[in-house]
């Protein structure tokens, strides 16, 4: 066969080596290999418009990917050996890694789930492709994450035990109902909520506290995990873009849908990222930077360009990022607040900032910290060094949708608790705050469903009708060891012997 | 004499994480068991998919197979994505020195035309084979529930995409990177009524609803005659058309089918050894597609190698089945 045709070039080549093996069936029905394509409204025209958002063939994906699994075990390895966790700034800093191996490494396994099903249901075989990579990769992430915690679950409480949790602790409703959502929308919203608006608009702010600050902190197993994954995460969030422009392209009446969907998914996953806010500010003994600062640079700049980008398209800024912005002021502080009187029911230690992290905060936050935060802290700590270490014990009153306890504040109104109601089919629903109603009143049928921690402990279907034997039976939280105040925990006294220090309690006994 | 060098010993608090000590004990764990074990989520889903409102996430009733525990089917060759994509990568380093060698010196397009045709005949419309079982597992690793499970068939999918690339390039070879090769195959494919039976296969496997019938009728039975027929069988009657280079070039797909027939079969086993209800099951499915499948590849072994090495893969099929206990009913004996 004598060469008569042009060379192909990457891209053709690369469509060659993809979506050329699909074809249009002739046995089967289209809507039958693809019963889910439909269902939400979106209309693809033409799925061969589709811009693939990179290109890499199997067997260079095995090569890279091999190489960086590589190095990233060879340094767990190494860190194991040496045992890394001596190295790290302070034991506080460990509870961040309690918070992400039990609240965000279960996301990772769910990505892997979500982006396998939609890599199936798509018709157009480009996407299927980088879907598909993307649920490899996310299956990486999970696995990877275990490994690089695996050696400080040897040394620290509070990690054992983290699917177990993530299926039942009360606020690891937050994360799970969060991609509980995703995955049981259909395919073009699921790429909507985790490509565009979670790896793509907010991804920065779970990856730059978590590994920008196990950096500060000297923790190299997370930190040499986050560099390896960074070239994952550039794909995927190229994928997050490519999703939401042939999503708009394809037809005008796709606007209203992705928009509304961009509103909704901005709002849940800012919602989510609650959780990171005061694991940054808070958790953090060496601090990268302050929440108020990365939600400046990483949404309202970097966003702020986005969507003036998407605005040709008749996209709009997400409906209620005036009020996520307006909340940066105080976001951190309302949670850590809240969570310091929930420890008895966390598998993570909370504690009072110390002088110079209020002091950090007075300058990071001038407009709130020493006029709402600060008073609160010097009264918890005047009331725990009387020996009144306060725990709350109520339950909390959740959110119906993003299942945060309903703590946060009126924009512009930071002592005015928001809280919204509605009526739903003769049951009353609550909400903490007027997107999440909205979010509610869109989709009722949905979120009726939600698995509401406490009202699940109150209906009896978590082992125990008091607060400990839930936390205990249910939620698998060893007490006295997982919870409670860091200041006297186990982890506080071994990372004293660690140092070589005496703890503070047996001082106190001298004393 | 050896060097010494004195570390620091500290005392671990606890071993492994407690879902991975609840089943193998208090004791320091692999990375396998590590990457593998109980970390999907399980209960309190708080939403019923929009597609499929019957199931719930995660639900184990999407497949009418039944596993007291679903981690009972784990992966003999202990690959978590670290250990599969360093495994691939060797794979692939071989794979690419025999491409590399065979375009070096123009060993295909140096072949004769009808050779050639051979190929884009018999050969490479596989590819499109591929991408059907590509589709397949990705599918299944969405909805199986374990993680033991659900990670050798993203595996699998990936392979599989991965393999209908090097078939591709075999295409890519004889017509100098045009594309032009790739045009001419796919049309097979598409109209010749060679491969008509095996598109309507693959297209009806695309709408089979239960994920575990589907891996029986992908993994083990498609894979089962077409792997031995096509890699094995169909290459050494090349070998006799004068086309033995393109053995170099299908090492890949032989050295691949050994590695998967290890999990294929433990997973056969567990599932078949779990209950009389399975086997009754699985019989039910292979008695429906494993004809098929035998009907499906019969013009591509009368057109190349013969039927009776067809026969021989289905016998070879037939054995791996009797081990679970599961009969071949196109094999008499």
């Amino acid at each position: 066969m004598a060469v008569k045709n042009k060379k192909l070039n990457l891209k053709d080549k690369y469509q060659y080596l993809t979506r050329d093996m699909a074809w249009e069936p002739t046995y089967q029905k289209m809507e039958d290999i693809y019963p889910d394509e439909r269902f939400e409204g979106i209309k693809i025209v033409d799925w061969s418009q589709w811009e693939d958002p990179f290109r890499l063939t199997m067997d260079a994906y095995w090569k890279y990917q091999a190489e960086k699994e590589k190095k990233l075990y060879a340094i767990f390895d190494a860190f194991a050996q040496n045992n890394g966790h001596q190295n790290i700034s302070d034991a506080r800093y460990v509870n961040a890694l309690k918070l992400f191996l039990s609240g965000v490494s279960p996301l990772e396994h769910a990505a892997f789930q979500g982006y396998a099903k939609v890599g199936r249901q798509f018709s157009g075989a480009g996407a299927r492709v980088a879907c598909q990579m993307q649920a490899i990769d996310e299956l990486r992430h999970s696995q990877t994450q275990q490994h690089a915690m695996s050696h400080y679950n040897k040394h620290f409480n509070g990690l054992h035990d983290a699917p177990h949790m993530h299926d039942r602790v009360w606020f690891l409703s937050v994360p799970k109902s969060f991609f509980d959502d995703a995955r049981t929308a259909g395919p073009f919203e699921f790429l909507t909520a985790i490509s565009f608006s979670f790896e793509y608009v907010l991804t920065n702010l779970l990856f730059v506290p978590f590994m920008s600050g196990a950096a500060y902190n000297g923790d190299m197993a997370t930190v040499t995990f986050g560099f390896s994954a960074q070239s994952d995460e550039a794909r995927h969030m190229t994928l997050g873009l490519e999703v939401i422009k042939f999503i708009l392209e394809q037809h005008e009446d796709n606007v209203p849908i992705v928009q509304r969907w961009i509103d909704k998914w901005f709002w849940r996953g800012f919602r989510l990222l609650s959780l990171v806010s005061m694991m940054m500010d808070y958790m953090l003994p060496n601090k990268v930077m302050s929440w108020a600062e990365a939600w400046e640079v990483y949404y309202e700049q970097n966003g702020g360009a986005l969507f003036k980008d998407l605005e040709r398209y008749g996209i709009r800024p997400p409906k209620y990022q005036d009020v996520a912005n307006d909340a940066k002021h105080h976001l951190s502080h309302q949670l850590w607040t809240t969570f310091y009187q929930y420890s008895q029911a966390t598998n993570f230690h909370t504690w009072i900032p110390e002088k110079q992290e209020m002091d950090w905060m007075s300058e990071k936050y001038p407009e709130s910290f020493d006029k709402y935060y600060r008073p609160r802290y010097e009264y918890l700590a005047k009331e725990a060094a009387a020996g009144h270490r306060f725990y709350n014990n109520t339950l909390p009153q959740l959110c119906q949708v993003c299942q945060v306890p309903t703590l946060f504040t009126e924009m512009g109104a930071p002592t005015k608790l928001s809280h919204r109601q509605v009526v739903h089919e003769g049951e009353r629903y609550h909400f903490c705050s007027e997107a999440c109603c909205e979010i509610f009143e869109h989709e009722p049928e949905k979120y009726v469903q939600a698995w509401l921690p406490v009202h699940q402990i109150y209906q009896g279907n978590c082992e125990g009708a008091d607060v400990e034997t839930v936390v205990q039976k249910y939620y698998h939280i060893n007490i006295g060891e997982d919870n409670f105040e860091y200041l006297g925990s186990p982890d506080h006294k071994h990372w004293m012997t660690i140092k070589g220090q005496k703890p503070a309690d047996d001082n106190q006994d001298a004393a | 004499m050896s060097i010494e060098i004195k570390t620091t010993s500290v005392e671990p608090i606890r071993q492994t994480y407690s879902h991975i000590a609840r089943r193998f004990g208090e004791k320091p764990a692999t990375r396998y068991q590590e990457a593998s074990y109980d970390l999907e989520a399980k209960t309190n889903f708080h939403y019923r998919p929009q597609w499929d409102a019957n199931y719930e996430l995660n639900d184990e009733r999407r497949t009418a197979i039944r596993m007291e525990d679903w981690y009972a089917v784990s992966d003999p060759r202990q690959f978590y994505y670290g250990a599969y994509v360093g495994n691939r990568a060797k794979m692939q380093e071989q794979a690419e020195t025999s491409y590399g060698f065979c375009d070096k010196r123009n060993l295909l397009t140096r072949l004769p035309e009808e050779t050639q045709k051979l190929l884009l005949r018999l050969m490479v419309p596989l590819r499109h084979v591929e991408l059907g079982a590509n589709m397949n597992n990705s599918k299944i690793a969405g909805e199986a529930t374990a993680t033991t499970v659900s990670q050798m068939h993203i595996y699998q999918a990936m392979d599989r995409l991965g393999i209908g690339q090097y078939l591709s390039r075999i295409a890519l070879m004889i017509d100098g990177s045009t594309g032009t090769a790739l045009d001419e195959s796919k049309g097979y494919w598409m109209d010749d009524e060679l491969w008509q039976p095996m598109r309507k296969l693959v297209e009806d496997s695309l709408v089979v609803q239960d994920w575990f019938e589907l891996t029986l009728l992908q993994n083990i039975l498609m894979d089962g005659l077409m792997f031995p027929l096509v890699y094995h069988k169909m290459d050494e009657w090349l070998e006799s058309q004068g086309a033995e280079d393109v053995s170099m070039l299908t090492e890949f797909m032989r050295d691949w089918y050994k590695d998967t027939l290890r999990w294929t079969n433990a997973m056969m086993k567990a599932v078949a050894g779990e209950s009389d209800a399975n086997v009754a099951q699985l019989q039910q499915w292979v008695d429906h597609w494993e004809p098929q499948v035998y009907s499906a590849l019969k013009p591509l072994a009368e057109a190349s190698v013969g039927v009776e090495a067809l026969d021989e893969a289905r016998a070879e099929l037939s054995t791996r089945l009797k081990k679970v206990g599961l009969q071949s009913r196109g094999v008499s004996a």
